[in-house]
C-alpha cells in the first residue's frame, strides 16, 4: 500500500490541482513518451516547434502521482519558448526538482522521467526530420537511461504476472 | 518538510465535511474507549501488575479480567491463552518466529497464502536465514486459497501454517476450517496459525470451534487504541518467546504492560461484540450504499475481491481505471474524504499490492485501488458526502490521464 507520508511542497500541490497547460495538442510537431502504465507513471508530452526550431508550445498528459503531474507540468513550463538545443542542454531533471521546490527522495523519478520525454521528442524531431545537429550527442543521456531502466523494469514485472497468471 | 506539511494542510481548510474510510491503516477512537482508558493512565492500577502494592495489584486483576474477556470473545478455554502484544505486527512475528523456533525440532517448513499481510510474508522472508523454507499457496482472483495446493504442500516437514481468517485488503473470508482439516490430515503435527484481525468483531470467530493453534488480533482494527493486539496461544502449544527482557504477566512479551492500552483494547471488543449483529448490519450497508453508488455512478470500475456472504461486511476495495490511486487519495483528501490506495506510487519500487497482484489484477488495475472500510460510526450522510464526492475526483484525474497510460 501507498503509506510513505510525502510531504510535497506548495508548488507541487499547486500545479496538481491546477495543472499549467494540460491536454492533448492536435497540431503538435512531435509526440513523446516516458514510462509506462504498469509502473504507474507515464507521460506523453506534445511539443508545437517553428521553423527557428523554437518551442512555441508545450502540453502534456499524465498517468501518475502528483508528483508525476506537477513535474510533467512544470517542464511544460520551463520549455516555452526556448530553442531546441537549448531545452536540452538546460533542463535537467536537478532544475525541474528545484522549480517544483523539492521532492520527495523517492519521487527523483518524476522529474527524471518528465526530462527524459522532452529530450525524447527533441531526438524525435531530428529523426522526423532527417539530420541531427552537432550539440545532439549519439549516445542516451542519464534521464533517457532512466527512463529506459524504468520501462524495462515494468516489462519484465508484467512478463513475470503473465507468466504467473498461466500457471 | 514539515513546513511543506503545513502547507498541505492548510490547503484542506474550509472542506464541507471529513470522511475518514482508511479504517484500514489507522482509525478514530471512539470516546466511550478513550473514557474507559484515561483512569487507568493516573487514578487507578498504574502499577507495575507484578509488585507488591496496591496499584500493582489493581493492574494485575485489570489485566487478567481484561485477558479472561477476551479469551471470551475468541472463544479461547482459559485466559492463559492470551498473550498481550502491542499489536498485530508484534504478534504475528511472536506466532511465526516463536512456534518455528520452539518446534523447529519437527521440522523446517512453512506454509502460507500469496495474499498473507506483510507482518507474515517478511517474517518467513527473515526465517529463510534460520534454515526454514516458505511455501506460498496462490489464492483464485477473488482471493481465495486454493486447498489443492495446500494439500500438496504440507508435507512430514511441514512445522507451521499461517493463513488469515480474512484478508485486510479485499476482505475475502476464507474457508480457515477446511483449510486447517487438510493441513492437520496430511500432518497433525503441524502447528495453525491465523491472524483473525480483520476477521474479529466483523463474523462470527471462535478458536476452539476452528482449532486453531494460534490467531492473532488487534486492537485498531475493531476501533481500539494502537498499539496493542494479543496471540491466542492453545493451552499446550509450545511457542517461544522472541524479544528477551523482564518477563512480567505475559509469559511471551517482556517489558512493563501497557494497563491504559489493554483497557482500552477490551472496551473497543465489548462494544464490537454487546451488539454484534447490529454492528455488522450496520458496517454492511453503508458499505454496500459505498459501492453501489460508485458502481451505479462511474464505469471503468472494478471491486477486487468477492461478492456476498464471502466477504468481510466492512471492506470495499476498488479499482478505477485510467486513474492513478495517489493522486487521488490526494484530490479525495482535499475534499475531506480520505482513504488509501495500492498504487505503487510511493516507492521507487514499481510493484503495486502484493495481493491485488496475487488476485491477476493488472498492474494498471492495481495503481487505481481504492481501500475503503466503513464502522458502525459511519453515516448515511458521510457516505451520500463521499458519493457526491467521488465521480468528480475520478472525473478529474482521469482528465490529467488522458490518452496517456491506457493499455
Amino acid at each position: 500500500m501507498s503509506r510513505v507520508p510525502l510531504p510535497y511542497t506548495q508548488k507541487v500541490l499547486d500545479l496538481f490541482r491546477n495543472p499549467k497547460n494540460l491536454g492533448k495538442m492536435e497540431d503538435a510537431t512531435v509526440v513523446a513518451i516516458s514510462g509506462n502504465p504498469a509502473c504507474g507513471d507515464m507521460i506523453t508530452f506534445y511539443l508545437k516547434i517553428n521553423d527557428q526550431e523554437i518551442i512555441e508550445k508545450a502540453s502534456f498528459e499524465s498517468y501518475g502521482c502528483a508528483a508525476n503531474i506537477a513535474t510533467a507540468s512544470i517542464v511544460t513550463e520551463m520549455i516555452k519558448g526556448l530553442s531546441l538545443e537549448s531545452a536540452w542542454k538546460d533542463i535537467t531533471w536537478k532544475k525541474v526538482t528545484e522549480e517544483v521546490g523539492g521532492l520527495p527522495s523517492v519521487k527523483f523519478h518524476c522529474g527524471i522521467l518528465a526530462v527524459g520525454a522532452v529530450k525524447r521528442a527533441i531526438r524525435k524531431y531530428y529523426e522526423q526530420k532527417g539530420s541531427a545537429p552537432n550539440w545532439l550527442p549519439q549516445e542516451l543521456t542519464f534521464e533517457e537511461k532512466q527512463a529506459l531502466e524504468e520501462e524495462e523494469l515494468a516489462e519484465k514485472l508484467s512478463k513475470r504476472l503473465k507468466v504467473a497468471e498461466e500457471k | 518538510m514539515v513546513e511543506n506539511v503545513k502547507e498541505l494542510l492548510k490547503a484542506h481548510e474550509g472542506i464541507a465535511r471529513e470522511v475518514y474510510l482508511d479504517n484500514e491503516n489507522s482509525t478514530t477512537v471512539p470516546k466511550e474507549v478513550v473514557d474507559a482508558m484515561l483512569p487507568y493512565y493516573s487514578q487507578r492500577a498504574y502499577g507495575n501488575p507484578t509488585l507488591t502494592h496496591k496499584p500493582g495489584w489493581e493492574a494485575f486483576e485489570t489485566i487478567m479480567e481484561s485477558a479472561q474477556k477476551i479469551s471470551n470473545f475468541l472463544g479461547a478455554k482459559i485466559l492463559e491463552e492470551i498473550t498481550f502484544t502491542p499489536g498485530e505486527t508484534e504478534a504475528n512475528n511472536l506466532a511465526l518466529m516463536g512456534a518455528a523456533f520452539a518446534n523447529k525440532h519437527k521440522g523446517k517448513k512453512i506454509v502460507i497464502s500469496e495474499i498473507e499481510p506483510i507482518n507474515v510474508l517478511h517474517v518467513t522472508e527473515l526465517l529463510q536465514k534460520f534454515g526454514f523454507a516458505t511455501t506460498k499457496i496462490p489464492v483464485d482472483r477473488e482471493g481465495f486459497l486454493n486447498l489443492e495446493k495446500l494439500k500438496e504442500a504440507v508435507d512430514k516437514e511441514t512445522v507451521l501454517a499461517s493463513i488469515s481468517t480474512v484478508n485486510n485488503e479485499i476482505g475475502t473470508i476464507q474457508p480457515v476450517k477446511e483449510a486447517l482439516d487438510i493441513v492437520k490430515d496430511k500432518n497433525t503435527e503441524t502447528l495453525f496459525h491465523t491472524d483473525a484481525s480483520d476477521a474479529y468483531g466483523r463474523i462470527p470467530l471462535n478458536v476452539q470451534d476452528l482449532k486453531v493453534d494460534l490467531a492473532t488480533v488487534s486492537s485498531y482494527k475493531i476501533l481500539g487504541p494502537r498499539g496493542i493486539g494479543a496471540l491466542y496461544v492453545k493451552e499446550g502449544v509450545n511457542v517461544d518467546k522472541i524479544l528477551e527482557g523482564q518477563i512480567g504477566t505475559q509469559k511471551l512479551w517482556p517489558g512493563v504492560e501497557n494497563t491504559p492500552l489493554i483497557v482500552g483494547f477490551t472496551k473497543a471488543s465489548e462494544l464490537a461484540f454487546q451488539d454484534f449483529e447490529a454492528n455488522v448490519n450496520r458496517m454492511r450497508t453503508l458499505r454496500d450504499k459505498l459501492a453501489d453508488g460508485i458502481f451505479g455512478e462511474l464505469s471503468d470500475v472494478k471491486l477486487n475481491g468477492p461478492k456476498g456472504d464471502k466477504r468481510v461486511p466492512d471492506n470495499a476495495n476498488i479499482s478505477f481505471l485510467r486513474c492513478e490511486g495517489e493522486a487521488l487519495t490526494i484530490e479525495l483528501s482535499l475534499k475531506g474524504v480520505y482513504v488509501s490506495s495500492g498504487s505503487a506510487c510511493s516507492r521507487r519500487l514499481l510493484q503495486p499490492s502484493h495481493v491485488l497482484v496475487a488476485i491477476g489484477r493488472r498492474f494498471s488495475e492495481a495503481h487505481g485501488s481504492i481501500l475503503m472500510k466503513t464502522t458502525r460510526y459511519h453515516t448515511e450522510e458521510d457516505i451520500t458526502y463521499v458519493l457526491d464526492v467521488i465521480p468528480s475526483a475520478v472525473g478529474r484525474i482521469r482528465g490529467i490521464v488522458g490518452s496517456t497510460g491506457v493499455d
